[in-house]
């Protein structure tokens, strides 16, 4: 595989000089096969440690496609593929040898229903700190506590930690999924229209939330919500048909975008 | 409100027609239930006493109880349930999981469709063949196995089926966090389908205390007190059997009783497992 034409969209320039961008994640030249469908078409996007990416376009456009790229998360289904290069600090991670859990790990998800697991709100959280480190059982409730706490939710279940987690609200499960992807220590976190089941109030929460996180971890974001888009994200992809149409500083794709598909969709006209 | 237009009255007249049609085929359904089990509870209680628990089978005329082929048939359905269930629920795990797109699971299960629906004397036929014709004597483990062939299939059926109702995205929630998908399964899966496995098992445990065929070819029957699972083991269906076709009205009453005591035990464990399977309240 070569690595040739790195085409990454222009970045703005006058920002990379105020601050130092780390690509953390890079993707290049990513095409994406479901069964003999190429549902993503030759794709290079960075994205920066420290900032909100989010990926916008109409439905079908391959934006959920791209982020289960990101952790591999197409692995679990037969005849889907992926072929070019998604680097993670530097290593493919599409490679063949690439341990699937310890990507995962690093690399956490977040869903559009929230998935609670069918257990207790704390267990749903120690699961996977469990998984990887070995700690005793106060360290546990504190790093328990902790994620809880970054993710906004210890206030209201900190006196029924022992109940399922079925048992929240849909917004206050969607928090529990956040504390328990963060919980894992990932380095990066995807959000897969992580509002689009919630109510505005949640939805404001899960935002608020986003924009806390972000200081410590890589994020990006798939939304059909283009405002939340502006709201929370430091960088936009437009995606349309399986091809990133354009790759920029949100502010400027949100006012000035240089592609013609892309100032239709922003603007309503399609999508 | 004549203002029904005669489309909408049509389908109001077919609403009530279709309504009326599905109450029907309920009550009829339950009609025969109840008339089953009201019989069962007439003829069968007043054989119920204290000897029926605690005194083996009588020869006809003389006083006597169940106590053989009860004990009989709590040990053959617990060790077909033992080997049966782990069988039934890895290979219902491997169909839902791991080879939920291989060409290999289509024909399992079609395979284990048609054992599901094997007529009970064919297995019973079976492990004649391989077991009590090679042992050279019926026995308790022919039994026990006969049964366990029964198991398997259910078991399989509903493990797969519980584990393909486990939404997609809990898997994938569970991946997301880098749990490998041998711990998702068991951690995970299991805990979201563990009702309906439950209630797998309890199935087949209701579907094989009622059998005889099986067991007439493998466990044969027993007079007499005996756990010897190397030798001709009684059973509760077998003696129903055998005491409801004998001309003597005491083994006739002890054969409803037999039957009282089937039908409420196996009523008695599902209401166990509802219980059991039902989703935890908060603590």
């Amino acid at each position: 595989m070569t690595v040739a034409a790195i085409t990454v969209p222009t970045v703005t320039h006058a920002l990379s000089q105020d601050e130092n961008l780390v690509e953390k994640v890079s993707v290049r030249n990513l095409d994406f096969f479901y069964g003999d469908h190429r549902a993503l078409k030759s794709i290079s996007v960075p994205l920066y440690h420290g900032k909100v990416t989010a990926f916008i376009g109409p439905s079908g456009c391959g934006k959920s496609t791209l982020l289960r790229v990101l952790n591999r998360m197409y692995d679990l289904y037969p005849n889907q593929r992926a072929t070019g290069h998604v680097t993670l600090d530097n290593a493919n991670i599409l490679s063949t040898s690439q341990d699937l859990n310890l990507l995962r790990a690093k690399v956490g998800m977040v869903f559009q229903k929230p998935t609670p697991f069918p257990m207790t709100i704390f267990e749903n959280v120690a699961f996977g700190i469990r998984l990887y480190e070995k700690m005793s059982k106060s360290e546990l409730e504190d790093r328990v506590r902790h994620a809880l706490e970054r993710a906004a939710l210890w206030d209201e279940v900190k006196d029924k930690l022992g109940a399922n987690g079925l048992s929240l609200s849909g917004g206050q499960q969607q928090r529990l999924c956040i504390a328990r992807t963060v919980a894992v220590r990932p380095e990066v976190i995807l959000f897969d229209e992580p509002c689009s089941a919630l109510d505005p109030i949640s939805t404001a929460k899960i935002e608020e939330l986003i924009d806390d996180l972000k200081d410590d971890y890589t994020i990006a974001i798939v939304t059909h919500n283009m405002q939340q888009a502006a709201r929370v994200s430091d960088f936009t992809a437009f995606m349309y048909l399986g091809e990133l149409v354009e790759f920029g500083e949100t502010t400027r794709i949100f006012t000035t975008p240089s592609d013609r598909r892309t100032q239709d969709y922003i603007t309503g006209r399609f999508g | 409100m004549n203002s029904f237009s005669p489309l909408y009255a049509k389908r109001r007249r077919r609403n009530a027609i279709t309504m009326g049609l599905a109450y029907g085929a309920t009550g009829l359904g339950l009609t025969w239930l109840v008339i089953i089990l009201g019989v069962l509870m007439w003829e069968g209680v007043s054989g119920l006493s204290w000897a029926v628990f605690t005194e083996m089978t009588p020869p006809p005329g003389s006083a006597g109880g169940l106590l053989n082929p009860i004990a009989g048939s709590l040990v053959m359905t617990v060790i077909a349930v033992l080997i049966g269930t782990p069988l039934g629920i890895l290979a219902g795990t491997y169909m839902a999981e791991y080879g939920r797109f291989d060409k290999l699971t289509t024909v399992v299960r079609f395979i284990n469709d048609i054992l599901l629906s094997a007529p009970s004397i064919v297995i019973g036929l079976f492990i004649y063949e391989v077991m009590v014709a090679q042992m050279g004597h019926f026995s308790g483990w022919a039994g026990a196995v006969s049964l366990a062939v029964i198991v398997v299939p259910v078991v399989v059926r509903t493990t797969e089926d519980m584990l393909i109702l486990v939404p997609d995205s809990l898997r994938e929630a569970a991946a997301s966090i880098g749990l490998p998908r041998s711990l998702m399964i068991q951690r995970v899966a299991y805990r979201a389908a563990r009702a309906g496995m439950i209630t797998g098992v309890l199935l087949a445990v209701a579907r094989i205390s009622g059998e005889t065929a099986p067991l007439l070819f493998t466990a044969l029957n027993n007079q007499f007190w005996s756990l010897n699972l190397n030798a001709p083991v009684s059973s509760l269906p077998v003696v129903i059997f055998q005491f409801a076709l004998s001309p003597y009205k005491d083994w006739q009453s002890l054969a409803w009783t037999g039957a009282l005591i089937i039908t409420f035990a196996v009523l008695a464990l599902s209401i166990v497992a509802r219980i059991l399977a039902a989703p935890r309240k908060s603590s």
